[in-house]
């Protein structure tokens, strides 16, 4: 019946109608994600085949012998790739045997040993989820939040310092103070890169890349020999934190999984429900969105900035909270590989959606921690997980591309945006 | 001899709706084909249809008789066709040159982009076709009406000669619409063919060869415009017969609503946009402010919304000083605005349309709890919105840039007419709508004014002016030349009031000697 005219219909019939075609839009919003993976994974296989020294070897001889030639790059993708799965995933084989031997003796070393890995992943992707939700949540207020790692890198210091420093008080005090501290320090550190941007105009790429490099060296400085919060160990670091505020593992040795990632998941939630359900995360999407409309409908353009830029600042300083106090138990300047950086990436893939942020966390956290068993195995460099993750965002990025690949149509709703402005529409 | 361009059962759906329902639309060679319709009846759908940027889901396109497979603009413009967006597709801090040179970068001398030579063949076309424009200046540093021109340039540029204008008239002067009128003809005489799409009854009749009419996603006819008129057309278009114009009664002025006393505007590129500006609007009249696009109405009405600062000046709601008010100050004074430039300030883009519908109350109950939305309400009152206002789309969940220009207009009416309002600063507030919509609009106006409103309204359209007003201002150069009574005005008099020339001397003690001898100058 809607179909037969384009008249508007009745908004009475509307009502019960759930928002238009949630399925179909989610299967809509996956397609690209899922085939940008399966091309990167399909094309750094190629890189592996390729670059391993045992095809190498043998490709002079290609025409000799192609079948081996063609059979030694297939049994090393293999290799690697089913290393980088069970390094992700867990070793399935190794994990029923250790259930066994758990059954049978009572001990369950083995068990604990052959789930490291699997939770593992989790523990790699806390991080991610973090500053993913930060760049995110800059994303959505029009902001181009570059400074997360700096932001991460004061939520480590502050919490550090809360967690050696004081002594003496009950862990649930304790723990909450430096997990505080560190979103604080986050959101001082961004928010100073709101203010200017709200007050002077400062673009926020040029002053958030600034605050980071004033993070570093001032890092450095705090953990130099004689720095205000040197340990006493012959390295530059900071003295352990008390126990007191550990963010507390959850399963024996060696899993290091802890409460962190719950943390972690709930930061996602709130994000949702701060950005889709309150009128201040109205007012971050509308700025975002459009300034001059949110001028327009009375929104405090300069202050939603401000708060936005916070926000971004203190997800990404509890990520430096979480990593500090769930796994090294004190400062290091090497503490990050670039998750502030990574997360960039990430919050591209996951279309600014904390959800979608949430998923690629995963996904970059297993493949990251794969990486380390396909390195010990495969001895194929974890340097390709890095490729692998440009192609995936750079596919992402580019669309068209996958479309083209699989010959794909754009779908009608993006048909529109392309050209759906003018008064003429 | 055949059409040039036939369009054979074009069928378009969207999610929901059926844009395009088996339209059949020739053209023939050298004529001005008008395409009529209401707001959403799929016109602009049939053009993005034609020019690539949306495919069929059913019917073919045959282009000088035969079958023409196009996917994309680059196809279209092979073939010929060339488009003119409502909003023009242009790069500001690029010249004339580089726009027209944009996406055909093919001529060069060795290495670097040829502009002398580009240059060169934009002013032959210049002269071609009477379309004056200079090459070497900046699309920033150009009018609505010269940016346009660029737009022409550039299809013809490409050797486009089936021209599709998607209405645009739309946002152009008086003036500059007449001066786009004999660039069409001129084009037509060389033998090229023009769909133009617009929703001013007045310039159909005036200038196209025939008229196609659409309703619904159908051909509901087609006219001949030497023996139609103006109320046949628009009961074709709309289904009923519309009252084309505005029945009011006598207004009863009563308190003063708005006071501005010696506002002036600054404005960083040209000075003194709004110069020295004193008038009054009482609650339950109208007051239009008429004036030639450029003269500081643009500029006088994002003041009055707290979208600019005052220079200096003195500007009283209901007794408030809101000179250097926000928009939410205004917003709780009961003053509503609606902007003139609808998709940068009036409408967030990628929001649904529900969201579009409460923009500027969704801090307040009932729309919010505390911090938090509800939902629920916001949904009841977009629905009923959408439902009083006629609002086409298939449901509130929709992006607001999937709506037809023309609904997108009534987003932001529905919205600012909503509620007790004190004071509404309406700016170009039916540009874009059907005349079925206008009517509508017009008649809520009067509503609101007869409900004690004070009305400010600020159009390009002489005959909306006249038509609504109770007092009509005349704005010229930042200043208002004068005031006249809407009953006594005559469309001629306020012409030249709006060229400048003031009649009666004695009226306007405060016009400078330079000013003078500058009008003077015009005058000769
Ligand atoms: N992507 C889309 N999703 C849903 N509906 C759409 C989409 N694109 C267009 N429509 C609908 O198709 C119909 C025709 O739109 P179109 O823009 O062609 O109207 P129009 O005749 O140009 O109207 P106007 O005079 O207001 O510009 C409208 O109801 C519009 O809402
Ligand atoms: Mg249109």
């Amino acid at each position: 019946m809607t179909q037969a005219t384009a008249t508007s219909i009745p908004p009475a019939t509307l009502a019960p109608a759930p928002r238009a075609n949630v399925w179909r839009s989610i299967l809509d919003t996956l397609t690209i994600p899922v085939l940008a993976i399966f091309t990167a994974l399909v094309a750094s296989g190629l890189i592996i085949a390729f670059t391993a020294p045992t095809v190498l070897e043998l490709l002079p001889t290609f025409f000799q012998q192609p079948g081996v030639v063609l059979g030694t790059m297939w049994n090393t993708v293999i290799t690697a790739y089913l290393a980088l799965f069970q390094g992700a995933f867990g070793d399935w084989g190794a994990i029923l045997q250790a259930v066994q031997t758990w059954s049978s003796t009572g001990d369950a070393t083995e068990l604990w040993r052959a789930l490291r890995d699997p939770f593992e992943s989790l523990v790699a992707a806390t991080p991610y989820i973090f500053t993913g939700l930060a760049v995110a949540v800059g994303f959505k207020g029009g902001l181009f939040n570059i400074g997360v790692e700096g932001q991460l890198f004061a939520g480590a210091i502050a919490s550090a310092w809360l967690g050696f420093a004081i002594d003496g008080l009950p862990w649930f005090i304790h723990l909450p103070l430096a997990l505080f501290g560190g979103i604080a320090a986050g959101a001082v550190w961004a928010g100073i890169a709101g203010l200017l941007k709200a007050t002077r105009g400062v673009n926020e790429v040029i002053n958030t890349i600034m605050l980071n490099y004033i993070m570093f060296l001032l890092t450095d400085w705090l953990l130099s020999d004689g720095g205000p919060l040197r340990g006493s160990a012959g390295a530059p670091r900071t003295p352990e934190i008390y126990p007191t505020a550990y963010l507390p593992r959850l399963l024996p040795d060696p899993v290091r999984f802890h409460w962190g990632f719950f943390l972690a998941i709930g930061a996602v939630f709130f994000v949702y429900w701060f950005l889709w359900k309150t009128t201040i995360g109205f007012e971050v999407r509308t700025v975002g969105a459009s300034p001059t409309a949110a001028k327009y409908a009375g929104i405090a353009v300069g202050r939603v900035i401000v708060l936005t830029m916070a926000l971004s600042g203190s997800l990404a300083g509890l990520g430096g909270a979480n990593e500090l106090l769930g796994l090294n138990h004190y400062m290091v300047a090497a503490f990050s590989p670039g998750y502030g950086f990574d997360a960039i990436a990430l919050a591209l893939l996951g279309k600014s959606n904390p959800f979608g942020v949430l998923a690629s966390a995963l996904l970059f956290g297993a493949l990251r921690n794969g990486a380390t068993r396909m390195q010990s195995v495969a001895s194929v460099p974890v340097d390709i997980i890095s490729v692998m993750q440009a192609m995936i965002i750079a596919f992402i990025a580019a669309p068209e591309i996958v479309r083209w690949i699989y010959r794909l149509r754009a779908p009608a709703q993006q048909e529109r945006e392309v050209f759906a402005r003018g008064w003429g529409g | 001899m055949p059409p040039i361009l036939e369009l054979r059962g074009i069928t378009k759906r969207f999610p929901g709706v059926l844009a395009n329902d088996h339209i059949d639309l020739t053209l023939n060679q050298g004529e001005i084909h008008a395409l009529l319709g209401e707001n959403g009846a799929g016109k602009s759908t049939l053009m993005n249809v034609l020019y690539g940027l949306y495919h069929p889901d059913e019917g073919e396109i045959l282009i000088r008789d035969k079958p023409a497979h196009i996917t994309g603009p680059r196809d279209a413009i092979a073939q010929g066709i060339g488009m003119v967006h409502q909003h023009f597709m242009l790069i500001p801090v690029f010249t004339v040159t580089e726009n027209v040179m944009l996406g055909d970068e093919s001529i060069t001398n060795g290495v670097v982009l040829d502009r002398k030579k580009v240059a060169q063949e934009i002013r032959d076309l210049s002269v071609r076709y009477g379309l004056e424009v200079n090459p070497d200046l900046y699309i920033k540093d150009l009018s609505v009406g010269i940016q346009q021109r660029v737009e022409i340039i550039k299809l013809l540029y490409r050797k486009a000669d089936i021209l599709i204008l998607d209405e645009p008239t739309a946002v152009l002067t008086p003036q500059e619409a007449d001066d786009l009128f004999q660039v069409l003809r001129n084009l037509k005489a060389q033998g090229n063919s023009i769909i133009f799409i617009t929703h001013k009854l007045r310039e159909v009749l005036e200038l196209a060869d025939r008229i196609t009419v659409l309703r619904l996603g159908k051909v509901v006819g087609s006219a001949d415009p030497k023996s139609t008129n103006s109320a046949e057309l628009a009961r074709m278009m709309v289904g009923r017969s519309v009252i084309l114009s505005v029945d009011k009664a006598p207004a009863q002025p009563k308190e003063v609503v708005l006071k501005v006393e010696h506002l002036t505007v600054r404005d960083p590129r040209a000075g003194d946009a709004v110069n020295d500006i004193s008038f009054e609007v009482r609650a339950g009249e109208v007051l239009g402010i008429a004036g030639v696009q450029g003269n500081g109405q643009t500029e006088l009405a994002q003041a009055l919304t707290g979208l600019r600062a005052v220079e200096s000046g003195r500007v009283t709601i209901l007794g408030h000083d809101t000179t250097h008010a926000t928009p939410r100050q205004l917003f709780e004074l009961d003053v509503a605005h609606v902007p003139e430039d609808r998709q940068q300030d009036g409408l967030v883009l990628s929001f649904p349309v529900e969201d579009n519908l409460v923009l500027n109350e969704y801090y307040r109950p009932p729309f919010a709890q505390g911090i938090s939305l509800n939902f629920k309400e916001i949904e009841r009152a977009a629905a009923e919105r959408l439902k009083e206002y006629d609002i086409r789309t298939p449901s509130i969940f929709v992006k607001t840039a999937n709506l037809s220009g023309g609904n997108q207009q009534k987003v932001i009416v529905a919205r600012e007419f909503t509620g007790p309002i004190k004071l509404l600063i309406a700016s170009q507030p039916t540009r874009g709508l059907d005349v079925g919509s206008i009517e509508y609009i017009h008649n809520r106006i009067i509503e609101k004014r007869d409900a004690g409103t004070a009305v400010l309204l600020i159009s390009n359209e002489l005959d909306e002016i006249m038509s609504l007003s109770d007092r009509i201002a005349v704005m010229y150069k930042g200043r208002i030349i004068d005031t006249v009574n809407a009953a006594e005005a005559t469309k001629e008099a306020l012409g030249l009031l709006m060229a400048g020339v003031q009649q009666d001397a004695a009226h306007a003690p405060e016009i400078s000697p330079e000013l003078k001898t500058e009008m003077q100058d015009e005058i000769a």
